[in-house]
């Protein structure tokens, strides 16, 4: 394979980027010679990952993700490594070990989380495409913040090898771009199977989008435009809505009630599947070194109190709470019923409508330092973690303004009906474009 | 409600290392974020989770893998080939 060099020295006034690839090789292919930023969370041979922790710093991985391997062979140059919450925790990539990032929208804003690098990196033009994960709305998120588009897949269609997750039975590897048809190319690039990674489907991507949504069906629902959505917020999706509605789509309206305990069911998973999962990081395979003079829990004990930035020592300690002796029974027991009672509304709805439309976040991006209390940061995922819980495809389109600042439009679908999601959100993007 | 000493005791559980500047803090947050966990009380449901799931296996057999200089590239402390760990006796 022929290879070439681009020349990647951006002025990164968002300090989108933890490491920088100024002389990304690229070769042949469907994005032959196209930059493409990837989460730091996500391993790349030879460029040091991560993870925005300092208990990673300096860790170089010796192999590949699978999607960084795709990537490779489709032609597209890795132009560097994006910030992000640490681990992906948080809703702001305020988390990062390193510094945040800004929103280029308004930069005394955030740029939404976790993958808040990648959305920030794509939205101020630096990359035209970027890899994010979403483990509870980690892609949508700074998407709708950040205005541009972002597609967390199905589980199960992007392979997560190589991806350092810390949910794993929540996460997924996804595509943002600027706008639907590069999500889409990138999307065809990144899917399909790989027997590295035990949850993954051989379901391969090869949509190219098409705006005719005539007939289709999308259930409304309530919760989705209730208590804690700024009405603002509420009446821009609203009028999206409307304009998919004449672009032939019908509406129906509906309703999730087990949205009621979604979220604490969510934290409930995810920290605790985060607190087995962080245990690797103990400071001998890899990492933040450990002190081999002193006894195990003395010197597992200094590298996590130096390496885990506070929202992921926060994290393990309500993971291994949930999951202790005493306690099991009342929350993490609870929240995987409370996963199957989301998993079956969504479930009913969609068997009735072919899509589901909401605001992506309650609210517009917040202004940095806002979000001080971990309640306050957690209970704006509301309308991102039941497609996380669900386990199906979500994307996010941008749908208008409140305030100067842009508002994401999102359509969650059928398991493997990534495509659909797509269509919608492409239908309504070419509309608006007119 | 927890306490700080339940704090600290999960802090131990979870070798996460604290200190008492940071139990005040954990233990006020713990309490806020366990009481809307406590939602979760309302939840209905037979506790039969009907997923559409399989093992996935394969045969044991040795397949292409990193070279040991490369795995032993990010390790803290090596030896003769070996992780060192600190002592667990």
């Amino acid at each position: 394979m022929a290879e070439h060099r681009i020349v990647f020295e951006p002025e990164d006034r968002y300090h989108a980027f933890l490491t920088v690839c100024k002389n990304a090789t690229y070769g042949s292919g469907t994005l032959a010679g196209i930059a493409v930023a990837v989460k730091d969370n996500i391993s790349t041979k030879g460029i040091e990952t991560t993870c925005a922790s300092k208990i990673l710093k300096g860790y170089i991985p010796p192999y590949d993700a699978h999607v960084v391997s795709l990537l490779k062979q489709s032609g597209a140059a890795i132009a560097g490594k994006t910030n992000m919450d640490e681990f992906g925790m948080g809703t702001t990539t305020e988390n990062s070990a390193f510094g945040p990032t800004l929103n280029p929208c308004d930069p005394t804003r955030v740029p939404g989380g976790s993958s808040g690098g990648s959305a920030a990196a794509v939205a101020a033009g630096m990359v035209q495409m970027a890899l994010g994960t979403d483990t509870g709305g980690s892609i949508r998120c700074p998407a709708a913040f950040c205005g541009i588009v972002g597609l967390k897949p199905t589980y199960g269609r992007v392979s997560r090898y190589g991806l350092i997750a810390y949910a794993n039975s929540l996460e997924q590897i996804g595509p943002m771009a600027k706008n639907v048809a590069d999500v889409s190319r990138l999307m065809q690039v990144i899917a399909g199977y790989d027997c590295r990674d035990t949850t993954s489907y051989d379901h391969p991507y090869t949509q190219t989008p098409d705006a005719d949504i005539t007939g289709l069906k999308i259930g409304i629902p309530q919760e989705y435009f209730g208590a804690g959505v700024d009405p603002k917020v509420a009446a821009v999706v609203k009028n999206a809505i409307a304009r998919l509605e004449e672009l032939g789509a019908t509406t129906v309206p509906c309703s999730i009630p087990s949205m009621e305990y979604a979220l604490a069911a969510y934290y409930v998973i995810c920290t605790s599947e985060a607190s087995s999962n962080l245990a690797r990081f103990d400071g001998v395979r890899y990492g933040h070194a450990a002190d081999t003079k002193k006894s195990w829990h003395d010197a597992f004990r200094e590298v996590r109190r130096a390496g885990f930035g506070t929202e992921v020592r926060r994290r393990i300690m309500l993971g291994t709470f949930a999951l202790s002796s005493g306690y099991y029974g009342k929350y993490y027991a609870k929240a995987q019923i409370a996963r199957e009672n989301v998993k079956k509304d969504v479930t009913r709805i969609l068997s009735e409508v072919d899509v589901i439309a909401g605001p992506t976040m309650p609210t517009i991006a917040f202004k940095l330092g806002e979000k001080s209390d971990p309640l306050s940061m957690y209970l704006s995922d509301i309308l991102t973690v039941p497609a996380n819980l669900a386990g199906i495809p979500a994307i996010s389109v941008p749908c208008g303004m409140v305030n100067q600042m842009p508002v994401g439009l999102q359509i969650m679908g059928r398991s493997f009906e990534d495509e659909r999601v797509v269509d919608v959100a492409y239908a309504y993007e070419q509309a608006v474009k007119q | 409600m927890v306490t700080e000493k339940d704090v600290e005791h999960i802090a131990g559980l979870a070798d996460i290392g604290i200190n008492t500047e940071e139990l005040g803090t954990f233990t006020g947050q713990f309490n806020a974020i366990l009481d809307y966990f406590d939602v979760l009380d309302r939840v209905q449901g037979d506790g039969v989770i009907t997923r559409d799931l399989s093992n996935v296996m394969r045969e044991d057999e040795v397949s292409p893998s990193l070279l040991l200089e490369d795995v032993l590239k990010n390790a803290g402390a090596h030896e003769d080939g070996f992780i060192k760990a600190p002592r667990v006796m």
